[in-house]
């Protein structure tokens, strides 16, 4: 209907569309000047933003199996790398990530390097030759490289757990931004959040999800860019924040000095509302052993390079070529965020601590931060607390707690935003959890119904039955998902954490073997995937429940455990059992030059 | 030796020399944090360690990976095995 035409255009439909964006900005402040409460505000951006999402996936709608699995394997270079940043910058990225930089400073910027640094073994290791594969789903490269339905089984449960892990923290994030913004219990919220995630992905498939995750990118920076770039200039930090706030960090340091870090007593310590914490650490020290920082850091990026939502954005693509060239790009619009989160976290704790600016709450007495407006909106949210522990009547810094979404959410209202920029921020972190658990969804749904349903179980389903499975399946999904994510069992950092470790256990070397190894074999791949799950599992179970652990190795780097027992077990087994046949190793071959047809269309 | 194993070892080689340069920015000189912290090079005026995990490392690896790209092209290009149109 529009194809054609509409990839021709995709500069001026998404020029116009961000041009709109910011006019609807613009708008929203005049409105607030004009006298519209803060909660309006609040309702316009999400719903707005979220329409418009579901307007896209409904223009989206597709009846044919390209388009519904890889977008019709038409998405330009630079349109799919905005694409995989937003699928890939989740909630964790956009709400939490900053707060995390405030509170545990350099053992936790290992993310950073980590979430970033997986992108060169994407590109170098896997994409182009995935792409080349011709595959529709991941599972789907491992079922034929290394053939039998084991391997694909195998497969579809190491992506179902790791991406099912993953997407229960992201509908939570969507949940409490939807029940803040619309002001709605979270029970209630976390449905909402559903139904608009649904809407984007229902009717398109890949291609629904692609164009409404260029939009959701589009939203979700500006979001984050504004208040940093607006927030630096007030304080008189410096208009470029990323290159001028080196004094503002080692003011952060001089402060720090000046405070010292006080440990609280146990029993202080319990007065606490869940979740919320004081700062302990130094802002930019070295403050982790390098163990510490490095095994974060390669979990990550061995994660980044087995996630199934972001390998499979790269079968989208035109070509090889693009594939490749596609990843430079998709790190460039993740390098935007990535390198301000550390920005936004030195400004907001300077504006907090410094008794010098007039946003600093250290130093001024108990009684007069209680009565500042934005201390009591977000005591009330259950974001800040404050408590008088050695009783002097003056707040100190080991008497501040905070919640790690507070530093995000929370920063431009301290600062002295206008509202306007909040609501921003909300729809940017509605954007940023929506578009990545889209994927997910997508994700888990289309390897169940590509490579359980399609694949194993009937082979000869139709096209339109194929399509209608693939949804059933996706709304089943997501439901699961939406309902374990209204239990809360565990924070959404920690989740999507995990959600890393899950698939470096199980998918990381099959993977890589699979193009880099001729001589990996079936039994090898099926035993590297269960046997580094299942350990990988084990390990963090262990853990969880009192074990000591071994070198170093926490619940949050267990994928390392995972990973080299996967790697380990299918190098022996596949040298045990026999080379795999003529046919798999000329599949290989041609896989690792890029022009011919692809490797499944040859088939 | 075939072209084509002309053409994976030079690919092969390729992917050496970029994952050794994402080894020193990823994992190499986080093994010195502390030591390179005190460094008198301060990029911006940020400390050295400090600025790699917020920008230097990060912004290395976007280069890396169009460099990465690039000579991946000329490879393939050399040996004629890059896509034409029609090649889907």
């Amino acid at each position: 209907m529009i194809k054609g035409k509409f990839i021709d255009n995709l500069p001026k439909v998404y020029g116009i569309y961000t041009g709109g964006f910011l006019v609807f900005i613009i708008l929203m402040a005049i409105a607030e000047q004009a006298g519209m409460s803060a909660k309006l505000i609040g309702i316009f951006f999400v719903a707005f933003t979220v329409l418009i999402y579901a307007l896209i996936g409904w223009l989206s709608r597709t009846l044919q199996v390209d388009a519904y699995y890889v977008a019709g394997r038409q998405v330009p270079t630079v349109f799919n790398g905005m694409a995989t940043a937003a699928d890939w910058m989740s909630g964790a990225s956009f709400v939490a990530m900053a707060g995390g930089i405030y509170f545990k400073g350099y053992g936790y910027m290992a993310l950073l390097v980590g979430w970033t640094g997986g992108y060169v073994l994407v590109a170098s290791l896997l994409a182009p030759y995935l792409r080349k594969f011709g595959c529709y789903t991941v599972p789907d490269f491992i079922g034929t490289r290394y053939g039998g339905n084991l391997a694909r089984f195998s497969a579809v449960i190491v992506l179902t757990v790791a991406s099912f892990t993953y997407v229960t923290a992201q509908i939570n994030a969507t949940g409490t931004i939807a029940s803040v913004a619309l002001d709605i219990p979270f029970g209630i919220a976390v449905y909402v959040g559903l139904a608009s995630i649904l809407m984007c992905s229902m009717l398109g498939g890949m291609r629904a999800v692609t164009w409404t995750q260029v939009a959701q990118y589009i939203v979700l920076i500006i979001a984050y860019l504004l208040p940093v770039f607006w927030i630096s200039s007030k304080l008189g930090a410096g208009f470029f924040p990323h290159f001028m706030l080196a004094d503002e960090v080692a003011r952060i340091a001089e402060l720090e000095g000046q405070f010292g870090f006080v440990k609280n007593s146990a029993a202080d310590l319990a007065t606490v509302p869940k979740g919320l914490a004081g700062i302990t650490k130094a802002h930019s020290s070295v403050n982790a052993t390098p163990w510490a920082f490095i095994s974060l850091a390669v979990c990550m990026m061995a994660g980044t390079a087995s996630l199934p939502h972001v390998m499979m954005r790269y079968f989208t693509t035109p070509s090889v070529r693009t594939a490749r060239r596609s990843v430079g790009w998709s790190l460039f619009f993740i390098f935007l965020l990535y390198s301000s989160a550390p920005m936004l976290a030195t400004l907001s704790k300077l504006s907090l601590i410094d008794p010098t600016l007039p946003t600093g709450i250290i130093g001024k007495t108990i009684a007069e931060v209680q009565a500042i407006d934005w201390y009591q909106n977000w005591n009330q949210a259950n974001l800040m607390f404050i408590s008088d522990f050695n009783g002097n009547g003056t707040l100190e810094l080991n008497e501040f707690f905070m919640g790690g979404k507070a530093v995000v959410l929370a920063t431009p209202e301290i600062a002295g935003l206008p509202y306007v920029i909040s609501g921003l921020v909300a729809a940017g972190g509605m954007a940023a959890a929506m578009s990545t658990a889209d994927g997910l969804v997508l994700a888990i749904s289309n390897a169940l119904s590509h490579d359980i349903y399609y694949k194993i179980i009937n082979p000869k389903a139709e096209t339109a039955k194929r399509l209608i499975v693939a949804r059933v399946l996706l709304v089943l999904i997501g439901f699961a998902g939406a309902t374990i994510a209204a239990l809360e069992i565990q924070g959404i950092l920690g989740s999507v954490i995990w959600a890393f470790d899950f698939a470096m256990s199980g998918l990381f070397f099959p993977l890589v073997l699979g193009v880099w190894w001729k001589r990996a074999n079936a039994p090898g791949a099926v035993a590297g995937m269960l046997l580094g799950l299942i350990s990988g599992t084990a390990y963090l179970i262990w853990v969880r429940s009192g074990g000591a652990g071994f070198l170093g190795i926490t619940q949050l780097t267990f994928g390392i455990v995972g990973a080299a027992v996967s790697l380990v077990s299918m190098i022996v087994v596949s040298l045990i059992t026999a080379a795999p046949d003529a046919a798999t190793q000329k599949m290989v071959d041609d896989v690792r030059i890029p022009s011919g047809k692809t490797v499944l269309a040859q088939k | 030796m075939s072209k084509q194993e002309q053409h994976w070892e030079k690919t092969r080689n390729l992917l050496f020399i970029t994952l050794a340069i994402w080894f020193v920015f990823s994992i190499g000189i986080f093994l010195f944090g502390a030591e390179m912290q005190e460094s008198n090079i301060r990029p911006f005026g940020y400390p050295l360690t400090y600025w790699f995990t917020c920008q230097g490392s990060l912004a290395i690896f976007v280069i890396l990976i169009f460099w990465f790209a690039g000579r991946q092209e000329k490879i393939d290009d050399e040996f004629g095995f890059s896509e034409r149109e029609g090649d889907k």
